[in-house]
């Protein structure tokens, strides 16, 4: 056992640091996320970061060498998006990556692939029943945006075109995340048989797991915005950060997010179920308290669209339901507990 | 990152294992949970047993008596014998896991022959006598005033909440040898036998009932300055080695025990019907993802205080343990409140259920070995760098 991230490891990480504080800092996303208001149009997305991601592997990474990739796993995707999660990028990152091999093009970055999600129905079978209010999976992410849509059944995927999806555009509380609300749960118009192929519950709890990384960045962040606005911003003749009540803030959003990462990491090795539940779960309410507590230490500059801090917050939300939810995660957990001894 | 053992590591597992599957039907039964003489005895039977196989101060350098075992494999011997329902270090604590190390770190060779054969063989118990009535937290404040006079240190004070003090042959006893002295830099750590003249140990009852703590009262006691740690003055230093200890890995095992007991709370839910409620139901699978997460944070915590001993860094546990400790010992209350859940009014509110008995004791943790509050502290300061607090 060595649970340590490997110097490979490392230096895959800080190049995609590199990449995003050259092309996605935080200026790019403040101005990315501006001008604000509901009449806003949809933001597109940025095509050229989108080949240049490409070209450092962030869809391709996990694809054999001879297909264009590079042959790692899945702790090594889990660092990249972390690092994507940490900048907030914008996209269907989690969507073109796990397409890449499936939707030519995906890998290198030439086309951009959204997911819809249509896990099981209540009393489908395999696996714990999906919790009763649960809606069947009815948002797409950057629907205009995509070229492709990956649709996840219960237990098969395919492709479609973006076309083929009856959808109506949401104001999304997120704004540099467009989403589509379908009209009605698609059933047979989803094509036939032949074009579906088996995969869809690893894929799943893939897209789970790599929305925790996502997730786990954005925590990790917000503690270092936290951290730095504590301590040059000053108060009664000193820095806020000299505050015990301010301190405690802090050090509870550090608590969540390393225990979050331990287990993020843990799953992108073991690939189990019930960890990756444990990942979701971790993850999402420390991207979601630390981004509140963050605000909470920004005072009214938190408040502000200004400031960086509320775009982790909505991303936050806006991820924690996707994939794996916390009911769903929750139930899987709690099934677990009966499973294994 | 990686998880899975090597096979000397493996081999490790499968020759505990083995010994364990042989050697717990021999243990005697259980003693009753107050009777603390037979308690001892019974967790000094089981050292000898570990002593006996080879298992003894496995963690400890090898110089020291110990089996210089890597971090990893303490961690699989924790999981191991948790699994197997071995005995708890009990009252081998403070030896083995705060006394012992400090005096395998700062101890002269005659002071570690001295005192650490007994302490691996389970022939003697050692108890803390850091906290006062007045220096908890801030334990530099404390006043036990230690006067030197010949070859020996004279000692009066008054010691508070020192665990399993009534069993104790030794005590690591923290004094104040200079008063003048800034405070921090007037301390010294002291090995108090005991039975010394001048003691008084006057047990005291704890919330859950039991007399697991007590105070001491130091009334001229004489203890030889060969007794003494470390320089005279530089008590908090080798101190700070022995706190170290204490957040870091002691509570790995427990990490084990609470998953057993998630187990359990789900099996016994499944029985009484409150499995139903979706509420306790998530609530159980809640604390599975948060136990989930402490067992690979102490594995994380594990691997590089492994690397940071392998390339000569110091192998005592670092602010990863400070972490851990604010966050194991919330998940804990939360874990034993939720099993009064799952027993309902009837079993929750029987004092000798095992799990409110549990209930109660888990109280503790956000208060011994450094309070939550003051986890917080550490973090803010020395890790997130937080300009200090007033
Ligand atoms: C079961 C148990 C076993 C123990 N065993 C031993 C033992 O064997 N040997 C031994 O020496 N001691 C032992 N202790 C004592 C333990 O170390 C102290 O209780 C602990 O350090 C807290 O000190 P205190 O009780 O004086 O509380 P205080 O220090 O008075 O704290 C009271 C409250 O004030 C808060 N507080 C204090 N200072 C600060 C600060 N700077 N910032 C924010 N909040 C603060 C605390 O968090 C707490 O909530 C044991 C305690 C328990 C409960």
């Amino acid at each position: 056992m060595d649970f340590r991230i490997t110097e490979d490891q490392e230096a895959l990480r800080r190049g995609m640091r590199d990449l995003l504080t050259a092309r996605f800092g935080p200026e790019d996303l403040r101005e990315a996320a501006a001008p604000p208001g509901p009449q806003t149009p949809p933001h597109g997305l940025d095509r050229g970061l989108w080949r240049e991601l490409g070209k450092a592997g962030l869809f391709a990474l996990r694809l054999p060498e001879d297909e264009g990739g590079a042959g790692a796993g899945l702790p090594e995707a889990v660092l990249v998006f972390e690092e994507a999660g940490r900048a907030l990028l914008p996209g269907p990152l989690v969507a073109t990556h796990l397409a890449a091999g499936t939707v030519p093009d995906a890998a290198d970055g030439s086309r951009v692939v959204t997911a819809l999600d249509l896990p099981q129905e209540p009393g489908a079978g395999e696996g714990p029943p999906a919790a009763a209010g649960t809606a069947p999976g009815g948002l797409v992410e950057h629907l205009d945006g995509a070229d492709d849509v990956l649709v996840l059944g219960p237990a098969r995927v395919r492709v479609l075109p973006p076309a083929a999806l009856d959808a109506d555009p949401l104001s999304s509380v997120d704004p540099l995340t467009p989403l589509h609300r379908l009209r009605a749960r698609p059933g047979t118009g989803l094509g036939e048989g032949g074009q579906w192929r088996p995969g869809a519950r690893r894929l799943r709890r893939e897209a789970a797991l790599l929305t925790a990384a996502l997730q786990l960045g954005s925590a990790g962040r917000t503690v270092e915005l936290a951290v730095e606005h504590a301590r040059s911003r000053r108060q009664f003749g000193r820095p806020i950060g000299s505050f015990q009540a301010v301190q405690h803030l802090c050090a509870g959003m550090l608590v969540r997010s390393e225990t979050a990462r331990s287990v993020v990491y843990a799953a992108a090795v073991s690939e189990d179920e019930a960890e990756t539940a444990a990942a979701a779960l971790r993850a999402d309410e420390a991207a979601v308290r630390n981004a509140r507590d963050c605000l909470q230490v920004f005072g009214g500059m938190g408040f502000t669209w200004e400031a960086e801090v509320h775009l982790h917050l909505k991303r936050a939300w806006l991820r924690a339901e996707q994939w794996m939810t916390a009911v769903t995660a929750e139930e899987e957990l709690a099934h677990a507990l009966q499973r294994d001894t | 990152m990686r998880l899975d053992r090597t096979p000397q590591q493996e081999e490790f597992r499968c020759t505990l294992r083995a010994w364990l599957t042989e050697a717990l039907p021999t243990l005697p039964p259980k003693p009753a949970p107050s009777d603390w003489p037979a308690r001892r005895a019974y967790d000094m039977h089981w050292q000898r047993m570990l002593y006996d196989a080879g298992y003894a101060g496995l963690h400890w350098p090898a110089d020291a008596g110990g089996q210089g075992a890597t971090p990893t494999q303490h961690l699989i011997f924790l999981e191991e014998t948790e699994r197997a329902g071995a005995p708890y270090v009990g009252a081998g604590f403070v030896g083995l896991l705060h006394a012992g190390p400090t005096i395998a770190a700062e101890g002269t060779p005659e002071q570690r022959r001295r005192w650490l054969p007994p302490i691996l063989r389970g022939d003697e118990v050692w108890c803390q006598g850091f906290s006062e009535p007045d220096a908890g937290s801030d334990l530099a404040s404390l006043r036990t005033r230690a006067v030197r006079d010949g070859d020996s240190y004279v000692v009066t004070g008054t010691k508070v909440w020192t665990s399993h003090a009534e069993v104790a042959d030794w005590c690591e006893l923290l004094v104040r040898t200079d008063p003048e002295a800034p405070r921090h830099a007037g301390l010294t750590w002291l090995a108090l036998p005991m039975d010394a003249p001048g003691i008084t140990v006057r047990p005291l009852r704890t919330l859950a009932g039991t007399a697991e703590f007590a105070e001491v009262f130091l009334d001229d006691v004489r203890v030889p300055v060969a007794n003494r740690l470390g320089a005279e003055n530089d008590g908090w230093r080798v101190t700070m080695v022995t706190l170290a200890y204490e957040r870091g890995t002691a509570f790995a095992g427990e990490v084990v025990a609470c998953r057993r007991v998630l187990h359990d709370l789900a099996r016994a839910a499944r029985r009484n019907g409150r499995w139903d409620d979706p509420v306790l139901r998530r609530r159980l699978g809640r604390l599975n993802g948060e136990f989930t997460a402490l067992w690979r944070l102490v594995q994380w915590n594990v691997s590089h205080a492994e690397h940071a001993g392998r390339t000569g860094g110091s192998s005592v546990p670092g602010a990863g343990a400070s972490v851990f400790k604010l966050a194991y010992s919330g998940a804990r209350q939360e874990l034993y409140d939720t099993a009064a859940e799952v027993l309902g009014p009837e079993g929750a509110l029987d004092s000798c259920h095992e799990w409110t008995a549990a209930r109660l004791s888990s109280l503790s943790y956000t208060i011994a070995a450094g309070t939550s509050q003051i986890q917080r502290n550490i973090l803010a300061e020395r890790v997130l760098g937080l300009p200090k607090g007033r």
